[in-house]
């Protein structure tokens, strides 16, 4: 899993029915001091998160498969968590 | 998931057997402000609908095969859905 945080969304009326309904959140990725690495990733949510929510990103198909029910989903990339706090260790 | 831009069409002269119905797109990749990010690929269209100039997003890999119907042909990488927009935050908290 990664950390990312919740900078926009994108609007899909023509898709893949795995996505009906499901609301596709870009999250840009974070490295290990919490700044924008320049990376992003459009993730399908799973919690209901929202714009500039540090969360936790599932990029790994078949857990992806296993949330939506789905043994045939399209799916590699979900917002499964909104972290509240990171810490790093100093050092 | 990322985004990319169709800049173009693919018709292979031949081809395995498996990818005889499945259309090919060359695809730009690019970053969240929609600028072109690395080298383009070729995708294939799950959503059957894309074309030149429209802004879609890919999945690569084993999910590029699950897009398409039928499913499991070989592609490494196909378009999952169109781009209506894409909504940014506002860019001075994504800058912070």
């Amino acid at each position: 899993m990664i950390l990312g945080r919740i900078a926009g969304s994108v609007v899909s009326t023509i898709h893949h029915p795995i996505v009906d309904g499901r609301k596709l959140l870009l999250a840009e990725r974070l490295d290990a001091g919490g700044r924008p690495t320049g990376g992003y990733v459009i993730a399908i949510d799973a919690i209901g998160a929202g714009f500039g929510e540090t969360v936790l990103i599932l990029d790994e198909g078949n857990g992806a498969r296993q949330i939506l029910g789905d043994a045939n989903a399209p799916v590699r990339s979900m917002v499964v968590g909104i972290v509240d706090a990171v810490e790093l260790e100093a050092g | 998931m990322l985004l990319g831009r169709v800049i173009g069409t693919v018709v292979p002269a031949t081809q395995v057997a498996e990818l005889a119905a499945t259309p090919l797109l060359w695809v730009q990749p690019l970053d969240r402000n929609g600028r072109p990010e690395g080298d383009p690929l070729v995708c294939a269209d799950g959503t059957r609908m894309a074309g030149p100039g429209q802004v879609i997003y890919w999945v690569a890999s084993r999910e590029a095969a699950l897009a398409l119907d039928p499913w499991f042909v070989p592609v490494d990488d196909a378009i999952v859905g169109l781009v209506d927009e894409v909504r940014l935050y506002s860019p001075q908290d994504s800058a912070e």
